[in-house]
């Protein structure tokens, strides 16, 4: 250790997609010393596979809308458990900087009057509820995410960002005060372990979906700061939220937007009827994820599933005609044909719920101020420490995320902790440096990966853990099977505490990369079943069949982790917004 | 029985004096895999077996490789497709340094990306809303701004082989004439002059290879003619 090099920085930003690359192109224009640092180069990250769009009142469609119209959405979708100063934020920050967006050559899809173009998405509405369908999400094409994250990695080239790609963030670096003042990271190339200082580490890391056997998600998903901040003890909240995509390909667990459904595409069962008319009469098919992914399932499990074993159903989109789908579905017209071998200008496509987006994380304030709670029940910022992003739970989502509100929280929330950064390194940071013993204990499970000489492999070990929280902890959950899971996990985290790393080479080591992400899946999966079977209630994405119902008396609350004693506390959600009356719990339907 | 012969390029500087090919026989049950799903079925035999990969759906450019002598994406790219007598030859992409395995050293088709400034310019200041561009303006990015930087064309183009640290080859020029292409870019002059010299742009030869890999089924060879009719037109 004592030949380990030192790197330093005012922030290291740790994550490349969205959140990140938002948050470093705010520090590296106010000429801060900034890093970005990202396990693959940057435009691999799974921002890019974000298709629809993204949800923001910025009058296009409709020039009478409302950014209060939005926030009302948004607050009905999370089930009442999102914080409405941090959506209150959101939805009225989201115009600058979807506009930001545009002029940094974004290439939107337009209207005739070379506005930017908007289309239907689940859960919107006009006029709080009463108005009918809102087209709220903006749009390039279904190749937003892709146009989004490449347009921010153009602009952090020009902003000459300083990106260390291809390096993988190991553990986070505590001082004696417990304060964050850096991470320990591994060039993969080389395989160099190197110290890095700084007054500001962002974990911008994203999601895990990669906890279950089926996702949409990027292999890459593997909750790394999660696994970061939990290992820190730092505690993460309402992470027993996962939502279930509606629209997997069944099969390869790909990906088909909710836009399909915005541009007027809807499910059919295997009698070919149109079952969400059943199920939510107004909104129907484009009613909340959470609501759409439960009817499915149902669907299934009444046997009127579609295929020869009937675990799907389909998504019909022929009669939108083939200019509509050429013009605004383009990728899902290849996605299917490759994943599905369907051609969706002639037949539907077979479609099943998929793990698609994780709500929870590490609770943070709209400044991106990572929080952890003191004795006395009080939220306290964590010095040092900032996320933004799908890592983070500002909470904007709470226990059910509309879609494309993912793209907004991601450069609203890396907006506006780049700002915060810079003011407080302006201000001056109190920065205390790490001991070795603080440098070692966060070296602790490489150089137990590295000593390792005989036991299980990874990969298997993976493959056990996915099929544990597949088949306990998904879109119907239960006390018996999560209870079976949460004990399966337990004897798991042992066996992966005794792990064989076979492959002991330096440069380019996958192998070691994929065992150190195995820990921190792991880390992800167990905060998730603890907290699904400790909120006994049904709310959002989360739905338990024997707690059907909401209950607000006891559970109007924020779900929050502690790692050490694993042990679920809950924590107040915010009613206050600032500029609007509050939005009271009411019955959800759509 | 389906089994396939797989063979693997090799090489890891710690241990390895050359690269070399590996053998493996993988069964399919028959079934139309994504090569992908091949490599990780070997990876699960021999945790050494090193490439990249990610989205594991065509969209973030990862997996590019050399599949059976042909550049493309291993993860929207079926057996079916390639597979020639039961035989899958898997190599890295031509023409940059091997780091280990299937894995190349992208950094030259980086910096090449870099030289045209791949990013928006306007001098004009931003209006407090978007810029407006007509839906007949933005149609012209289509077939543009879709690339994935996976370099499967670059690296497959005999020119870029040749001069890689002068002709910015297929990808990079693709992604000039998107600015170029763009109402709302303003420094088209400006990016023509930084390309207007014997190697950037004239050493394409029109070859075609870049379209004929094109995962994303995008025409770089368009949009170099584009740029030669543009720097054509200035010159006179």
């Amino acid at each position: 250790m004592a030949t380990m090099r030192n790197l330093s920085f005012d922030a290291i930003i740790i994550g490349g997609g969205g959140a990140g690359l938002r948050a470093a192109l705010e520090l590296a224009k106010s000429g801060k010393k900034t890093a970005v640092l990202s396990k693959v180069f940057p435009t691999r990250s799974h921002t890019v596979s974000a298709q629809g769009g993204i949800t923001c009142a910025i009058g296009s469609a409709d020039p009478n809308d409302d950014w209060r119209w939005h926030m009302y959405d948004t607050v009905k979708g999370s089930d009442y458990i999102g914080d409405q100063d941090a959506i209150e934020y959101m939805c009225t920050e989201g115009p600058k900087a979807v506009f930001e967006l545009e002029h940094m050559g974004l290439p939107f899809s337009r209207f005739d009057n070379g506005r930017i173009y908007q289309r239907p998405f689940g859960g919107q509405s006009k006029d709080f509820g009463k108005g009918g369908q809102a087209a709220r999400t903006c749009a390039a094409a279904d190749r937003t995410g892709h146009a989004l994250l490449h347009t921010l990695y153009q602009n952090n080239l020009k902003s000459n960002t300083v990106f260390l790609n291809e390096w993988y963030a190991v553990d986070l670096v505590r001082n004696q005060k417990n304060d964050v003042v850096g991470v320990i990271a591994m060039c993969i190339e080389t395989g160099e372990v190197v110290l890095i200082k700084s007054k500001a580490t962002v974990l911008a890391t994203g999601g895990a979906g990669r906890i279950y056997a089926s996702t949409t998600n990027a292999l890459i998903n593997t909750g790394d700061g999660i696994g970061m901040a939990l290992r820190a003890g730092f505690p993460v909240q309402d992470i027993e939220m996962w939502q279930f995509h509606p629209t997997g390909i069944h099969g390869a667990g790909v990906l088909v937007t909710e836009g399909c459904r915005g541009e007027g595409g809807y499910l059919i069962n295997k009698d070919g009827e149109r079952f969400m008319e059943r199920y939510a009469p107004n909104a129907k098919d484009l009613a909340g994820r959470d609501v759409v992914a439960r009817s499915m399932v149902l669907e299934i499990l009444e046997g009127r599933g579609c295929g020869e074993n009937g675990d799907h159903v389909m998504l019909k989109l022929d009669h939108l005609g083939e200019d509509v789908l050429l013009k605004r579905l383009p990728g899902i017209v290849e996605l299917s044909k490759t994943f599905a071998h369907v051609d969706p200008v002639k037949e539907p496509i077979p479609v099943v719920p998929t793990c698609h987006y994780m709500m929870g994380g590490i609770p943070t304030n709209v400044h991106g101020q990572a929080l952890t709670i003191d004795e006395n029940g009080k939220d306290t910022v964590i010095n040092g420490l900032y996320a933004c992003g799908e890592v983070a739970c500002v909470s904007v989502h709470g226990s059910n995320r509309l879609g494309g509100n993912s793209l907004l929280d991601l450069v609203v929330f890396g907006r506006a902790a780049g700002m915060y950064i810079e003011e407080s390194l302006n201000n001056g940071f109190e920065y205390h440096e790490p001991t070795d013993s603080d440098v070692e204990a966060s070296l602790l499970r490489l150089n137990r990966w590295n000593e390792s000489s005989e036991g299980e492999t990874v990969p298997d070990l993976k493959a056990e853990l996915q099929q544990i929280m597949q088949n306990n902890f998904g879109v119907f959950r239960k006390e018996e099977n999560m209870q079976k899971g949460v004990k399966l996990l337990a004897e798991l985290r042992e066996r992966i505490a005794h792990a064989y790393l076979p492959d002991k080479s330096n440069g380019f080591n996958t192998a070691r990369i994929e065992a150190l992400e195995l820990d921190n899946l792991l880390e992800v999966a167990e905060a998730t079943a603890i907290a699904a079977l400790e909120r006994r209630e049904s709310r959002g994405a989360h739905s338990r069949e024997d707690y059907p119902d909401r209950d607000d008396e006891n559970w109007l609350k924020h779900s929050i982790y502690f790692p050490a004693e694993k042990k679920l506390g809950q924590r107040d959600v915010n009613f206050s917004p600032k500029t609007v009356d509050t939005f009271e719990p009411k019955v959800r339907t759509y | 029985m389906s089994t396939l012969q797989v063979s693997v390029y090799r090489y890891n500087a710690e241990t390895d004096s050359a690269p070399y090919m590996q053998d493996f026989e993988i069964d399919t049950h028959g079934r139309d895999l994504m090569v992908l799903n091949i490599l990780q079925m070997l990876k699960a035999k021999d945790s050494t077996l090193v490439f990249r990969a990610s989205c594991r759906e065509g969209v973030c450019g990862s997996d590019g490789m050399n599949m059976n002598g042909k550049n493309g994406l291993a993860c929207v790219t079926p057996l079916s497709e390639v597979v020639k007598n039961n035989k899958l030859v898997l190599r890295p992409l031509p023409g940059l340094p091997v780091m280990r395995d299937l894995v190349v050293d992208m950094a030259l088709f980086y910096k090449q990306y870099e030289r045209i400034q791949p990013y928006l310019q306007n001098e004009n200041p931003a209006p407090a809303i978007e810029r407006l561009q007509s839906p007949e303006e933005r149609d012209k990015l289509d077939g543009l701004y879709e690339c994935i930087l996976c370099a499967c064309c670059s690296t497959s183009c005999p020119s870029f082989w040749w001069n890689p640290d002068k002709f910015v080859g297929p990808a990079g020029l693709l992604w000039a004439y998107r600015f170029m292409a763009d109402s709302r870019d303003t420094a088209t002059r400006d990016r023509l002059a930084e390309i207007d010299d014997p190697f950037s742009v004239f050493r394409c030869r029109g070859i075609m290879n870049c379209v004929n890999v094109c995962p994303k089924g995008l025409n770089p060879t368009r949009a170099i003619g584009k740029i030669r009719e543009l720097l054509m037109a200035n010159a006179t």
